[in-house]
């Protein structure tokens, strides 16, 4: 190995379809559905549908296949091509990319713990037909926020049966509206299976659209990404089939963390995922400032001291060097998922960099344009609200902070809290 | 594709640059600040690792390896022991790897095999007095005359220049252009003042210059008639100091998060509370990104690409992160922080050069 910047250039090509895609479809409805907060973004579903679905389909084909160890050795770039792919519709439109029809992170979980027979069956219906659909994943409780082992909602399985029957109310699900009542989707949920073993006794269970004892709430109305579907999910006396389990039924509890270590390695491939959206906002706060910049005259250099620059353009750099770090934050943790490395660290190192400096790098960005920079006229006062989501979900920056520092500390979560 | 693993040959260089640091540079380097001076052995035992003898061609007993990624991971080990060692180890470069990226064949077989041997004081002199310097903008000028030119001017922050046997001069040239001049020990209007009082990198030597007239002939301008590729020189200095500054970041990091761990108040490590473990966590984050913008900026110049941008932004980064994070190593150790029998405060004062450093590093 040998320390190496360069795009494969099949990411490259991926990069810059994806890029065609937001400039051609995704701006120009971005501030029409900023406005009209429940309106989906149609004409980006539908030319989505097909890449996405035949991308899914060569991965399932690919589960199928024999073991091929000649390819297995061949470096993968799975990962890199997504976080590319997520960073430029994100500069397009984080609310519309957020609808992009997937299984997302229910398929991450599925990928991280189901079965080879749990895949194709969940998945499958992701691979085919003309009609999108939508994955989506519930762990978020009105009373377990960031404390995830807090979680309320039951499954207790019904001997007689074999059935699970889920309990409960989540929040705060992306996605959740267009996989369980736009389309045959699925909803990956966390429930526990025996409360007084915490962790230990956390499993995620799939639960597929049109199952009865689901009811989904009015979408959230929200800060920023309005375009994206954010519900709340009841489930009452939910009944579904045991193998919609995914993992291991038995609760270890001595110092066991099997349930809640599946939603980890969750976190650790969709952190550095959601790190990529967030440094799409920032891009494209920054592209559009030093562009119109440009035009009333005021350029950046990079060949210049620091007491030749101007405050705007010494905030400029800043905004510049801070996505820069957290974009290369960001490619090493994603890089590191490829090589089929533990990015727990660098994941969560990269979320809470990429969180904060999106947050900063668009609220200067408005900062800097004035009032026009406020005004609804321009997209820059809605690419600050779109950015303020990624220090919150997918872990706040705090939760981060808390999961670098146990690991350069060695802390395990109870010796730091 | 993308990768962050070095090579097995530097993962070695890094491991001996390491233990060298470790075992020799970190016992002395308080010594080494109060009084000014750093003991010849160690000095020799950091020369001994043959980083610039190992940048030479093959023909002049080299390795031929001069790659800035190379120089950024060597950069940063050095540093990490103790940026004045570090920086003097790395003066004669100052000197040697322009002759190697501009020298003309005569230049190149006069001046490289000084370096093939033990330690030589040889250094350069860029940074100019005054409020603000712009190494755009040199004062100090080579004008044409005869078969030679004549060189005048201002330096300041010039490292070994009392002991240095030669000395590249950068002037502005009457084309507007910069250029590089090789001027010996004791030439005629070649005057070294006073030894620098810093705040910080205190045992590494450095002097104003005064060139007044000062004579040299047409063969003794670097690379002879062709211009001076002084931007790929100014791109990989400022690779060079990032990678110092994270270096010094690094080391100051880790004290912070060695001390948090075995300090007891309140019943507790203060690493178990939040308030200390999130600066730490902080400070790693910014440790990581700088390193990262520097091995992406060597990277891109090691490639032949412009890296003008990620050389500026990785060299501004990394000084704002190791004033930060030796900042904080500081505020961890709370009173103890303040007292110079432990390292941060130095690594402050070292950290806090970042800014102004200019012509100090080439690695």
């Amino acid at each position: 190995m040998a320390i190496s910047f360069a795009m494969p250039e099949r990411v490259e090509r991926e990069r810059m379809m994806a890029q065609a895609l937001a400039e051609g479809i995704m701006r120009p409805v971005s501030r029409q559905l900023d406005e009209n907060e429940h309106e989906r973004p149609v004409d980006f579903i539908k030319l989505i549908w097909p890449v996405m679905r035949d991308q899914q389909a060569r991965a399932l084909d690919r589960l199928k296949a024999p073991p091929d160890p000649e390819k297995e050795k061949k470096p993968r770039s799975t990962y890199l091509a997504m976080m590319v792919q997520i960073e430029a519709l994100s500069w397009g439109d984080a609310g519309q990319y957020l609808c992009i029809p997937s299984p997302l992170l229910a398929g991450a979980a599925i990928e991280a713990v189901g079965t080879p027979e749990q895949k194709e069956r969940f998945l499958r219906r992701f691979a085919e037909g003309d009609a999108p659909r939508w994955g989506a994943m519930a762990m978020t409780e009105p009373n377990a926020g960031s404390d995830t082992k807090a979680i309320e909602t039951t499954a207790v399985l019904d001997p007689e049966t074999r059935e699970w029957i889920l309990n409960g109310e989540k929040i705060f699900i992306t996605s959740g509206g267009l996989a369980l009542r736009e389309s045959d989707g699925i909803v990956v949920v966390w429930a526990t299976i025996d409360r007084s073993a915490g962790r230990a006794g956390m499993r995620p269970f799939v639960v597929e659209a049109g199952t009865p004892g689901v009811t989904v709430s009015k979408p959230e109305i929200k800060h920023g990404i309005r375009a994206s579907d954010t519900v709340s999910i009841k489930f009452e006396n939910c009944r579904i089939p045991y193998d919609n389990l995914l993992g291991d039924p038995e609760v270890r509890r001595e110092g066991s963390r099997e349930g809640f270590r599946g939603a980890m390695a969750t976190f650790d491939a969709s952190r550095p995922l959601v790190a990529a959206s967030a440094l799409g906002v920032g891009r494209a706060a920054l592209e559009f400032v030093k562009e119109t910049l440009h035009q009333h005259g005021i350029d950046i250099p990079y060949d210049q001291p620091y007491h030749r620059l101007s405050a705007i353009q010494r905030d400029v750099l800043e905004m510049e060097a801070q996505l820069k770090a957290a974009y290369l934050l960001t490619l090493r943790a994603t890089a590191m998922l490829d090589e089929g490395l533990r990015n727990n660290l660098e994941a969560s190192m990269a979320k809470a960099k990429a969180g904060k400096a999106v947050t900063k790098v668009t609220q200067k960005a408005v900062e800097l344009l004035g009032m026009m920079g406020y005004s609804r006229e321009w997209l820059v006062e809605k690419w600050m609200r779109d950015a303020r989501i990624n220090d919150i979900y997918e872990g706040t920056g705090q939760i981060n902070l808390l999961i670098v520092a146990r690991r350069i500390l060695g802390y395990s979560s109870s010796e730091l809290s | 594709m993308v990768s962050f693993t070095p090579t097995e040959e530097q993962q070695m260089l890094i491991e001996t640059i390491h233990r060298y640091a470790e075992a020799q540079v970190r016992p002395i380097a308080h010594e080494a600040d109060e009084t000014g001076e750093i003991p010849a052995g160690v000095l020799r035992a950091g020369w001994e690792i043959g980083l610039i003898p190992a940048a030479l061609p093959e023909a002049y007993g080299g390795l031929g390896e001069h790659e800035a990624l190379t120089g950024v991971l060597a950069a940063e080990e050095l540093a990490w022991g103790d940026l004045a060692v570090a920086l003097k180890v790395l003066a004669p470069a100052l000197f040697a790897y322009p002759v190697l990226m501009a020298g003309t064949a005569a230049q190149q077989a006069e001046l490289l095999p000084l370096f093939a041997g033990d330690y030589i004081p040889v250094t350069a002199a860029l940074a100019e007095p005054g409020l603000f310097f712009d190494p755009r903008a040199l004062a100090t000028t080579a004008t044409a005359q005869g078969d030679g030119y004549i060189l005048n001017g201002l330096k300041r922050n010039v490292p070994l220049a009392a002991e240095a046997q030669k000395l590249l001069i950068y002037a502005r040239e009457d084309s507007g252009t910069v250029g590089a001049y090789i001027v010996d020990a004791g030439a005629d209007g070649l005057t070294i003042g006073e030894r620098e009082k810093l705040m910080g990198i205190r045992a590494l030597p450095t002097y104003p210059v005064t060139l007044s007239g000062v004579r040299v002939d047409a063969a003794r301008r670097l690379g002879g008639e062709a211009p001076l590729p002084y931007e790929a020189i100014l791109n990989r200095q400022q690779v060079a100091l990032a990678a110092l500054a994270v270096g010094v970041a690094r080391a100051a990091f880790e004290y912070a998060r060695d001390y948090a761990k075995g300090r007891v108040q309140f019943g507790a490590p203060i690493a178990t509370k939040q308030a200390i473990a999130f600066m730490l966590a902080e400070m790693a984050i910014e440790v990581d990104a700088a390193r990262l913008m520097a091995w992406e900026a060597a990277w891109k110049l090691d490639q032949g690409q412009d890296a003008t941008r990620e050389a500026y932004l990785a060299s501004r980064y990394a000084a704002d992160t190791v004033v930060f994070v030796a900042d904080s190593a500081v505020q961890t150790l709370g009173g103890y922080g303040f007292i110079r029998e432990y390292p941060v405060e130095r690594w402050l004062r070292d950290g806090r050069g970042f800014a102004m450093f200019c012509g100090l590093a080439i690695v």
